[in-house]
């Protein structure tokens, strides 16, 4: 596991400093905010609806910039990553998103593949892998067809399993067990934990507590744009 | 919208096969892929734009090939022109031609530059007067005006002014035609027409770039969707311009050949006109214009490198567009 040392020499992944957010003219969604994901971690962000936990994951993918204050990630500060820069902390961040964002026109199959094609591997080298993942997220019979044929919680599976495809060093998941049912759940929550274990670090976005009791881990709650975090 | 509609179609097409499955015994292995690009062709593909680029293609091979016809028939006769001068001497009733043809080159030969001077005789005279005469002209019965070629050396200009002053007063009746007043029209003019059809060239040029930006702003606008979730799985503005610009030059490409092609066949049609109405005095007037109105081969090969060209600039212009477009998304601090 590479180590991402910030100047007090402690290892992060990403960390946030005094960072507020706000859209437009609109009131602070995020208020001084200040937290830290380590290496080989695993927490639950959570907090009511439209508590900013979307916000807080957008901040931390870098497709937002906050309104005040410092988010670094891999040991950078946000603002001074060049254009060009982007591209490789992105491959090393796995993403679920909460809508799954797969693209239509192409097969599941294709979908989960797109991670590996756009840093330019060739497809007989990493075929068999992406069956065997869609196998284990139990869409082995489903990797042909597109994804407005799946169901949502096929969708849901087959945007975790693009995330997962290359082992990033972080995994932000955004509801992600948000349209299965409880067994299905708690076998997404295995994954993850699994995942966890293997050396990844992991960040889900929740507000489904019975999910939180499963698995005893750090949480991180968010309630009118301040963080508590229960460690 | 077309978007939303494609999905269901291809929903269709995978359930068929299952809904078959009874009647016919074994399955297919399902294909794993699509067969679609990531950015899918038919948000690009457009027939406006193939229509631009076509008609603009068309323009600048017509340009070019106006261009490279004047010139060539220019540069000709120029050359023709510049390396010889004319002297004529009119008959008088009491005018020894003889002498006077000998007197004249005389006077011609004195001048540095001047290589030869050859009198026309009478079969070659005659020959140049046929098409107003007719054939078996008696020279001898008609006060006709004799003709001294005047053949410089490459590139000499000697003292026409001198040579003219020096003629009239010794050779009555004779007259010096040095051609350069055509010279200088004619260079003029060429130069005229080249430039004018390079600045017609390159503004047609700039039109299909400013297009072509147009275009590749407006598909990507269109496949806003993709390009998100490619920059989130990773993708640098390398791959993702990849993705458009392997459709424009396809796109650039069959503009490209559709008003070339249309250039050439035009170009072939009039070559064909003018030379079989050549016999006719339309035809000797168009031919006296413009030499014979069919494009040299060199003419046809750089409407082929214009073809390439207009496709390459295509490609290369969607994909800076689409670089910076990209490189503008992925910037942090917008
Ligand atoms: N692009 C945007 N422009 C303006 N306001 C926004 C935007 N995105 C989110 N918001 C607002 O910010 C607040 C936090 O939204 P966010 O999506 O982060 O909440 P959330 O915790 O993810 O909610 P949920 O649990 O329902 O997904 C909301 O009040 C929302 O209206
Ligand atoms: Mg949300």
């Amino acid at each position: 596991m590479r180590k991402f040392l910030d100047e007090t020499g402690i290892a992060l992944l990403i960390s946030f400093e005094n960072v507020g957010l706000r859209y437009g003219i609109g009131p602070e969604v995020l208020s001084d905010l200040s937290f830290q994901v380590a290496p080989n971690s695993f927490q639950f962000l959570t907090g009511p609806s439209g508590a900013g936990k979307t916000s807080l994951l957008r901040l931390m993918l870098l497709s937002l910039s906050p309104t005040r204050g410092l988010v670094k990630v891999f040991g950078k500060e946000a603002s001074t990553i060049r254009p060009e820069q982007m591209p490789i902390i992105r491959r090393k961040i796995g993403v679920v998103f909460q809508d799954f964002r797969l693209l239509d026109h192409l097969t599941t199959y294709e979908n989960v593949a797109l991670p590996l094609q756009v840093r330019g591997k060739m497809e007989q080298d990493y075929r068999q892998d992406v069956r065997d993942l869609l196998d284990w997220v139990g869409l082995g019979d489903r990797m042909h067809v597109h994804p407005p044929v799946l169901s949502g919680g096929e969708k849901q599976r087959a945007a975790i399993a693009r995330a997962l495809i290359d082992q990033p060093d972080v995994l932000l998941a955004d509801e992600p067990t948000g349209n299965v049912d409880p067994p299905l759940a708690r076998r997404i929550l295995r994954l993850f934990i699994e995942l966890h274990r293997s050396g990844t670090s992991v960040v889900i976005a929740t507000h489904d507590l019975s999910l939180m009791d499963q698995y005893d881990a750090r949480r991180l709650v968010l309630n009118s744009g301040r963080l508590q975090i229960y460690d | 919208m077309t978007d939303k509609e494609k999905p269901s179609k291809s929903a269709t097409k995978t359930a068929t096969p299952a809904a078959k499955a009874p009647v016919k015994p074994k399955r297919q292995p399902k294909p794993l892929r699509s067969g679609q690009s990531i950015v899918p062709r038919e948000s690009v593909a457009s027939t406006a734009l193939i229509f631009v680029i076509g008609i603009m293609t068309f323009l600048a091979c017509l340009t070019l090939g106006a261009v490279s016809m004047v010139n060539t028939s220019a540069a000709k006769w120029q050359n023709d022109i510049s390396r010889e001068v004319t002297i004529q001497i009119r008959p008088f009733d009491d005018l020894e031609m003889t002498k006077a043809i000998r007197d004249a080159s005389n006077i011609a030969l004195q001048f540095s530059g001047v290589s030869k001077v050859t009198a026309l005789n009478d079969a070659e005279t005659a020959r140049l007067l046929e098409p107003w005469l007719g054939a078996g002209l008696q020279l001898d019965e008609l006060p006709v005006p004799r003709l001294l070629r005047v053949t410089l050396a490459d590139g000499a200009k000697p003292d026409f002014v001198k040579m003219r002053e020096q003629l009239e007063a010794q050779v009555p009746g004779s007259t010096l035609d040095d051609h350069r007043t055509w010279v200088d029209r004619l260079t003029t003019m060429a130069l005229t027409m080249v430039g004018i059809g390079s600045t017609v060239f390159l503004l047609m040029m700039a039109a299909t770039v400013t297009t072509v930006i147009f275009a590749t702003r407006g598909a990507m606008a269109g496949n806003k969707d993709v390009v998100d979730v490619l920059h989130f799985v990773g993708a640098d503005s390398k791959f993702i311009s990849g993705q458009f610009q392997k459709h424009f030059l396809i796109l650039g490409l069959k503009g490209a050949a559709c008003g070339a092609l249309g250039a050439i066949i035009l170009f072939v049609i009039l070559g064909i006109w003018s030379s079989s109405s050549l016999a006719t005095p339309e035809g000797d007037q168009i031919s006296a214009l413009f030499g014979t109105f069919s494009l040299s081969w060199s003419g046809y090969f750089w409407m082929i490198i214009v073809l390439i060209m207009v496709a390459i600039l295509t490609a290369v212009t969607s994909s800076i567009t689409v670089r910076r477009q990209v490189n503008n998304l992925q910037n942090y601090r917008k």
